[in-house]
């Protein structure tokens, strides 16, 4: 009963609050909320490859389209179940996305992650561009005009008390933010996970001891090709639609940013970087207002980046997480 | 005499046009501890990188417990029960001490990533018992006191002993040290060897060392091979590697080459 009960709280706790967000706020702030769980899920995955496996991937862009197009193929081409059971639903139909993005990654890292550094990047950097290239020829998922009218999270009307679209796809993000961020943490406290952290210090040592090196670089490989793919579930029915411009190189380089700002593995540090790269650009929009429409948007940032980079090396927070810093400063002001 | 535990038959290490080991045999009997000797650059690191499989010798093979390891990946290797130290450390420069020692008791972990994911009973009960191990072998190298610490931020000798701890955490039946005592000074030196001396017996071990210290090498090992230019010169009891000519001219060829 307890292990149900806080749950319940939770999402209760998320309802109102989201119900307050969405008396509060419009579809287009509403939006930007639900993609800070979107990129949240992207960064944390990308992180356990790029920042605690130390493999440099640059294809991450090509597992989150598998999971939104196989998300939106499902949704828009069978029948959706109405009411309260199209949630259980989505989030089947999520797992099953994640799944495909998941075998996709085995698929894809069981030739490539015999490659090092910078060849490694540019086998993944060209798998992102054949799903994308792919796509635009496949009739099938609609070639470049992509698949729309892919349906939201459902409203479920409590006899008089709605609960709005909004408050479900929030719940529906923060649920696989919460499993995300908990696999990988749980993940890296065992000795599965150390061996991903032993494989970035040094692989003939790890093999020395024992490690199949390439199996566990496959097995992170593959955890987080499926949690990219569900952050493209989540994409796909947050916006509706989904083409294969959605899934260039770029979002592959938004997600490597945020691994590296946040500081190569280090969760919080991810989750406060993919923070800044969801609300920055958004925040730099509105400067066109005061430069006469030039749009200095992408400078902005880029410079805002470097600077950051400049100054902080290691990223925000180095490998540290945000506990440990203030555990540490504490120590060391007394 | 029963089978040797480690049989190394004609092998031979070619990189391009040089040959760092050639036609080398050698066998080391279960129990020993016995030591590879040789100028600098005589192949001493290359012998022990062709036993752990991170070169397949060009010719020749390898064989342990009579089977046939040359050719099989590291890892399998290291399974095996063969393990080693490297002479250029190679720790897990950012991990903790203790996590440097936990990750090489991976291959015996038994719980799944499920126990791992839902932290159940399996999985906290194996990590203290592996745990518990860690320290107890941390503990035989006066580590104790360093299990939280950045393993890079350890002084040099302890990051040598560390490697050592690691290495036993494989549960290995075999190990070889490459130049355990480099950089240490005569009375850590002196200490060291006595802990080989006795984990080999504590931990039922056979013990190939690399070491340039002949006094050193003269006072623990039982049976000892000389290398020069790739090519195993001499072989035998210490008393037997004193008085040999050709040791004594491959080491002072060495020396007239150095004070150049
Ligand atoms: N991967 C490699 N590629 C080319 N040459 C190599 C390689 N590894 C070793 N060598 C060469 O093989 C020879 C033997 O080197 P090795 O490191 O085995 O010597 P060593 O006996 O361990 O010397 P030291 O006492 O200095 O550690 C050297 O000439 C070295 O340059
Ligand atoms: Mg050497």
């Amino acid at each position: 009963m307890r292990a149900i009960k806080t749950p319940l709280i939770a999402a209760l706790g998320i309802l109102i609050v989201a119900s307050a967000i969405g008396l509060l706020t419009n579809s287009y702030i509403q939006l930007i909320i639900l993609f800070l769980f979107v990129n949240s899920i992207m960064g944390m995955s990308l992180n356990l490859v790029n920042g605690y496996t130390g493999q440099f991937s640059l294809g991450h862009a090509g597992f989150v389209a598998v999971g939104a197009y196989v998300t939106a193929a499902i949704t828009t081409k069978f029948p959706v179940p109405a009411g309260l059971i199209a949630l259980p639903y989505f989030i089947a139909v999520s797992l099953g996305a994640g799944v495909i993005a998941g075998a996709f990654g085995y698929f894809v890292g069981l030739p490539s992650l015999r490659l090092k550094g910078d060849y490694l990047a540019i086998v993944t950097l060209g798998f992102g561009e054949i799903i994308r290239v792919s796509l635009n020829n496949m009739s099938y998922f609609g070639g470049a005009l992509g698949i729309s009218s892919i349906p939201s999270m459902p409203e479920i009307d409590l006899g008089g008390y709605v609960i709005s679209t909004f408050a479900t796809s929030l719940i529906f993000a923060i649920f696989w933010s919460i499993i995300c961020f908990f696999v990988i943490w749980r993940l890296l406290k065992s000795s599965h996970g150390r061996c991903f952290l032993s494989v970035r210090e040094d692989e003939i040592a790890a093999e020395a001891m024992g490690i199949n090196t390439t199996k566990a670089k496959i097995q992170a490989f593959v955890v987080s090709s499926f949690f990219a793919g569900i952050a493209g579930a989540l994409y796909a029915h947050f916006t509706n639609y989904v083409s294969p411009a959605s899934f260039t190189f770029l979002m592959s380089i938004d997600a490597v940013i945020m691994v590296v700002l946040g500081g190569m593995g280090s969760m919080t540090g991810v989750l406060t970087s993919a923070f800044i790269i969801t609300v920055l650009p958004e925040i730099l929009r509105s400067l066109k207002d005061y430069t006469g429409g030039v749009d200095l948007r992408m400078i902005i940032y880029s410079l805002a980046l470097i600077l950051i980079m400049i100054l902080r090396p290691q990223g925000l927070f180095g490998d540290k997480e945000i506990t440990t810093i203030r555990r540490k400063n504490v120590s060391s002001s007394t | 005499m029963s089978a040797p535990l480690l049989d190394v038959r004609n092998v031979t290490m070619q990189f391009g046009g040089l040959k760092a080991v050639e036609g080398l045999s050698f066998q080391v009997q279960k129990g020993q501890l016995a030591g590879l000797i040789g100028p600098n650059g005589a192949g001493k690191t290359t012998v022990f990188n062709m036993l752990t499989g991170v070169y397949t010798p060009t010719l020749g093979e390898v064989a342990f417990e009579s089977k046939k390891v040359s050719g099989l990946k590291p890892y399998e290797i290291s399974s095996h029960g063969l393990t080693r130290t490297f002479q250029n450390i190679r720790l897990f420069k950012d991990l903790t001490v203790l996590e440097n020692v936990l990750i090489a008791n991976h291959q015996h972990v038994k719980y799944s990533w499920m126990d791992a994911l839902l932290l159940n009973d399996s999985f906290q009960k194996e990590e203290k018992q592996i745990t518990d191990k860690a320290k107890e072998i941390l503990h035989i190298f006066g580590l104790s006191n360093k299990i939280d610490e950045r393993s890079a931020n350890l002084p040099y000798g302890e990051q040598r002993k560390l490697e050592i701890v690691r290495a036993l955490m494989t549960e290995p039946k075999m190990i070889l040290l490459d130049e355990p005592a480099a950089g240490m000074n005569h009375s850590e030196t002196h200490s060291l060897m006595e802990l080989i001396a006795k984990i080999r017996k504590e931990f039922n071990l056979t013990v190939l060392l690399i070491e340039h210290d002949m006094k050193l090498v003269m006072g623990i090992c039982e049976q000892i091979f000389v290398l020069d230019h790739g090519v195993k010169i001499e072989e035998g009891a210490p008393e037997k590697i004193k008085s040999s000519k050709k040791v004594i001219e491959a080491y002072l060829g060495v020396d007239a080459d150095e004070s150049h």
